[in-house]
């Protein structure tokens, strides 16, 4: 029965490289197949209905974090996003809030992602790193801290906590979820030696984890879903000692 | 017309992208690296099982070190590898993964005292010693003799390529994304930068350098069901087979993994059946010992993807709407094992089939998955007969791989050669000077703007895409696991109309910026043209070696099949490459070719084999006090850049 259904994506079009051309939602019709995700429907339109259509899609996997949009009001991962979850066969897709437009569904979240990593800083920082004698035995860790830094680390870069979050969208310098998480990584890694007093002058602030009002929306959305809750009051009390 | 001018311009910011950069930007050179987008969405992220290295910490690696590498790799391959290549390999392995260790990769650990695992199908306890606790841990993967393959959880390649990416923030290296390089910029012999498009303004940029790197990942998308990225299109193999000058290695080699999700093609990681998971039929009967009673689950790659289909030609198959499938049993492993070290295959379970993996069997056929060939070079990552373009990565066949690569060989790979061919490709930059040639350049510039004027302004043709589909059939078709004379020629035959109908495309939207059917459109007459490179190459070579296998030619053949194929495509008009071998030289083997171990040894051996034996029994015999050490800078003197030369410390062993 459910082969036979006929979806309806209703599509923001926009392709703000084409002089004149204004925002407008779409409609378009696809017949659904079994174990269709939105990653094929949307494919399937490109190739058949409308070639122009702009969209994001890497590893089609849920791994990459390329593919994030608004899917009916809640940002998540389009590959990953099964047609059948949506009873009624209507499907509204926008792109993600928070990122500059490229056009339709795609968005530059690499742009913003680098800028995010070059303020926190996301990188081991420890003078002796690069002298490290790769011949020898390395550093041992506690294999339960390097589970827990693995655990922080999965984060994909989707930006939906980005598009989720309230502080972010009144403040534009406002570092988000992701930022924290990422810092709340390094600062949990022995390698990393930075002081507290250090992470302080990254998210100190406002715009750091003091502007955050703990809504949590970056959590209920992270598709890899991430202790957002957890590390903010982490870095919160962290920070709050520091000074 | 915008140029760009660097010292070394790096096509790909996957790990193998990544690190060059990184190698060449240490040794004070500017680097640029292009990517179709943000580095840290590379295919390299998909990497779940782990890489290999021989660090021998885990109890069930005790004894692994680079000559037990080596050996498993060089049988991997069938034989087909360049020795030389792979010797540097497994050498400065374990120097790359203590190096990213250093730059922040949280490695799964060793935890002392005693745990479960599961082996052969049973619940065993193991012990890891006191002293080995903390120290990166391994686990089994195929076609090993130890258990050599470091992982991170369930996300080695994500970890890896955040930390890659994290030390080129670091560095200050750029990263141009949504920029795709469309062709090379050369003359007489020498490249001298790229063409590239900019994908949102439709732009076409000039990127001018003393050295080009080729570093964009495999072509398995010529395949219509895949494992790979939808991004792994080959383009940057295809550009450099477009000048005609630069020959691709070894084509016909493509890898087909046992175990992605049927129907999608999604992988579900190695580290599944090295953990313990087995393969079962329609009967759920375990059916792998009896074909391979000795690796069983955990043969090479290859021969485990011909074992299941053989199996389901049999009719042991499960029937399913997409076809025969086989299944996936991981049950065994218990909740926590799942959902600790296989999470990624838990997701993947639960959001693509619906199914709980802890508790269901998931459904798996062997798929294609990685791309032995790429653009040929030599040891130091440079083509033998483009100056100043190297390649590295899964777009290289730098050949440690031969005709099928092991797993956790591959990410292990684009890291060390990352570390190797950056030397290189420093010394390059070292020894040349910039030359900026703007009639040159522009003549390339113009070229490819012709071609996108042609491309929107033909009113009627053929559809990008569906020439696409139609490509990407007759190569699961006809050019799959198993493969014969009459479906190559077939395939051979069919890609060379497609080859026609590709000059004729036309566009329905014909916008020159942000258009993704112009992307289409412009990549897909050079997916057809590898193709034609794969299934022509298979055509020719008649044997079996590895993942290519011949119903009609069996046997292994020495004699007259130990060489690389190499191709190139002198003129666009033409409809089939140009095809010569270069031969293995045996006399300088350090292994010389033997059986894998794996059901009838057929090889046809070639002469030379015995006396390559009998010459390296005299030199052991002769070197009686000769060490490991020794023996092999005897039997394979390598060339390595000098601050990789040094012996790797292992626990328990210190550097012997
Ligand atoms: C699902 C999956 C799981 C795997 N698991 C493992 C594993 O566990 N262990 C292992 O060893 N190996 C594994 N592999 C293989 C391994 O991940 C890859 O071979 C390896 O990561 C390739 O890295 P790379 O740097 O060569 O290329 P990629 O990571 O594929 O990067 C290619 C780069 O090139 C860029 N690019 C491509 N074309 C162009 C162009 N024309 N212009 C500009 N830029 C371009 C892309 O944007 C990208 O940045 C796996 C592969 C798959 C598919
Ligand atoms: S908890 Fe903080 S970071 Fe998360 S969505 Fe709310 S304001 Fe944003
Ligand atoms: S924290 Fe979660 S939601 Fe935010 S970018 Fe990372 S994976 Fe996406
Ligand atoms: S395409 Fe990679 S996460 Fe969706």
């Amino acid at each position: 029965m459910s082969d036979e259904r006929i979806l309806k994506f209703h599509i923001l079009r926009f392709n703000p490289q084409v002089k004149g051309d204004v925002p407008t939602m779409k409609t378009y019709e696809v017949k659904e197949a079994p174990g269709m995700t939105i990653f094929i429907a949307l494919n399937d339109i490109r190739e058949t209905q409308d070639p122009s259509l702009q969209f994001d899609f890497i590893c089609r996997a849920g791994i990459c974090g390329s593919c994030a949009m608004i899917i009916n009001g809640r940002p998540d991962l389009a590959c990953r996003t099964l047609t059948s979850k949506f009873p009624d066969g209507e499907i509204k897709l926008l792109p993600l809030p928070g990122f500059e437009l490229i056009g339709d569904l795609s968005v530059n979240t690499g742009k913003f992602m680098r800028a995010m990593s070059e303020r926190v800083e996301s990188w081991i920082h420890d003078t002796y790193a690069d002298s490290v004698d790769l011949d020898r035995l390395e550093e041992r860790m506690d294999p339960d801290i390097a589970d827990q830094i693995y655990e922080l680390e999965r984060c994909v870069e989707c930006g939906c906590c980005i598009s989720a979050c309230a502080t972010k969208r009144m403040r534009d310098g406002f570092l988000g979820a992701v930022g924290f998480m990422r810092l709340a990584r390094y600062a949990l890694d022995p390698r990393d030696k930075r002081s507290d007093e250090e992470f302080y002058e990254i998210i100190g602030d406002d715009d750091g984890v003091f502007g955050c009002m703990t809504l949590l929306g970056c959590q209920d959305y992270c598709p890899k879903d991430l202790p957002h809750q957890t590390q903010i009051a982490y870095l919160r009390r962290k920070m709050a000692l520091v000074k | 017309m915008k140029v760009i001018y660097t010292d070394s311009l790096i096509i790909g910011g996957g790990l193998a992208g990544l690190r060059t950069a990184i190698a060449t930007r240490q040794r004070g050179y500017d680097s640029i690296i292009l990517s179709l987008m943000p580095a840290k969405r590379s295919h390299s992220a998909a990497a779940q099982g782990g890489m290999q290295a021989s660090l021998g910490a885990s109890v069930k690696g005790e004894g692994d070190n680079e000559d037990v590498h080596f050996e498993d790799t060089v049988k991997g391959s069938d034989w087909g590898c360049d020795q030389d290549v792979a010797r540097m390999f497994v050498n400065t392995a374990p120097k790359a993964i203590r190096q990213l260790c250093a730059w922040g990769v949280p490695w799964s650990r060793v935890r002392k005292g005693d745990r479960e695992v599961v082996i052969n199908g049973q619940k065993v306890t193991i012990t890891e010693k006191d002293e080995n606790h903390g120290l990166i841990t391994s686990r089994d993967f195929g076609g090993t003799k130890k258990w050599r393959t470091c992982y991170t959880s369930d996300g080695a390649g994500h970890t890896m390529l955040y930390a890659m990416d994290n030390k080129a923030i670091e560095l200050g290296i750029q990263v141009h994304e949504r920029k795709e390089a469309v062709a090379l910029i050369h003359e007489d012999g020498v490249c001298y930068g790229a063409v590239v498009r900019d994908l949102i303004t439709g732009e076409l940029l000039a990127y001018v350098a003393k050295a080009t790197v080729i570093a964009t990942g495999g072509y398995g998308r010529l395949y219509a069901v895949t494992t790979n990225a939808v991004i792994s299109e080959g383009i940057g193999n295809a550009i450099a087979l477009e000048t005609g000058v630069a020959p691709l290695g070894n084509m016909e080699a493509v890898q087909f993994h046992p175990t992605a999700i049927v129907p999608v093609g999604i992988l579900t990681t190695e580290g599944c059946r090295g953990d313990g998971g087995l393969l079962l039929d329609k009967d759920g009967y375990r059916f792998m010992p009896d074909y391979e009673p000795g690796k069983k689950e955990l043969a090479s790659r290859d021969v485990v993807s011909r074992r299941m289909t053989e199996h389901i030609r049999k009719g042991k198959g499960v029937p399913s709407r997409y076809g025969d499938h086989l299944w996936l049993d991981i049950t065994l492993l218990g909740r926590a094992h799942i959902e600790k070290n296989l999470r990624e295959v838990k997701e993947i379970c639960e959001y693509f089939l619906g199914i709980d993996p802890v508790k269901e069997y998931i459904p798996v056929r062997p798929t294609q998955h990685y791309s032995m060939g790429g653009v040929r070079t030599k040891p130091t990552g440079e083509s033998p007969t483009l100056k100043g373009l190297f390649a590295a990565g899964e777009a290289s066949c730098w050949d440690m791989h031969g005709f099928n690569r092991l797993g956790g060989n591959s990410v292990a790979e684009t890291v060390v050669a990352g570390m190797i061919v950056g030397e290189y490709v420093a010394d390059y930059c070292a020894s040349n000077p910039l030359k900026i040639d703007t009639e040159l350049i522009e003549k390339f510039v113009n070229q490819e703007q012709e071609k996108i004027s042609t491309l929107l302004s033909r009113d009627k043709g053929e559809s990008a895409f569906a020439l696409k589909k139609e490509m990407q059939q007759i190569m699961m078709d006809k050019v799959g696991i198993f493969r014969n004379e009459a479906d190559l020629s077939k395939a051979v035959e069919e890609l060379k109309v497609l080859h026609q109908k590709s000059k004729n495309i036309a566009l329905r939207y014909k916008v020159r910026a942000a258009n993704p059917e112009l992307v289409e459109a412009i990549r897909v007459p050079k997916m057809i043209r590898l193709a034609q490179c794969v299934a022509y190459g298979a055509m020719l070579r008649k044997e079996s070696r590895g993942a290519h296998s011949r119903e009609d030619y069996p046997e292994r053949n020495d004699r007259d099949w130990l060489k690389r194929t190499l191709t190139f495509w002198k003129n666009e008009d033409e409809d089939l490459p140009e095809v010569k071998y270069e031969e293995l030289n045996i006399m300088k083997m350090e292994i010389a070719p033997g059986a894998r171990g794996y059901g009838v040894d057929n090889t046809i051996h070639h002469p030379d084999t015995e006396k390559r034996l009998a010459e390296i029994e005299e030199i052991k015999k002769t070197n009686p006090s000769a060490d490991r050490f020794e023996l092999q800078r005897l039997l394979n003197p390598i060339e390595i850049p000098e601050k990789f030369r040094g012996k790797n410390e292992r626990i328990g062993i210190g550097f012997k």
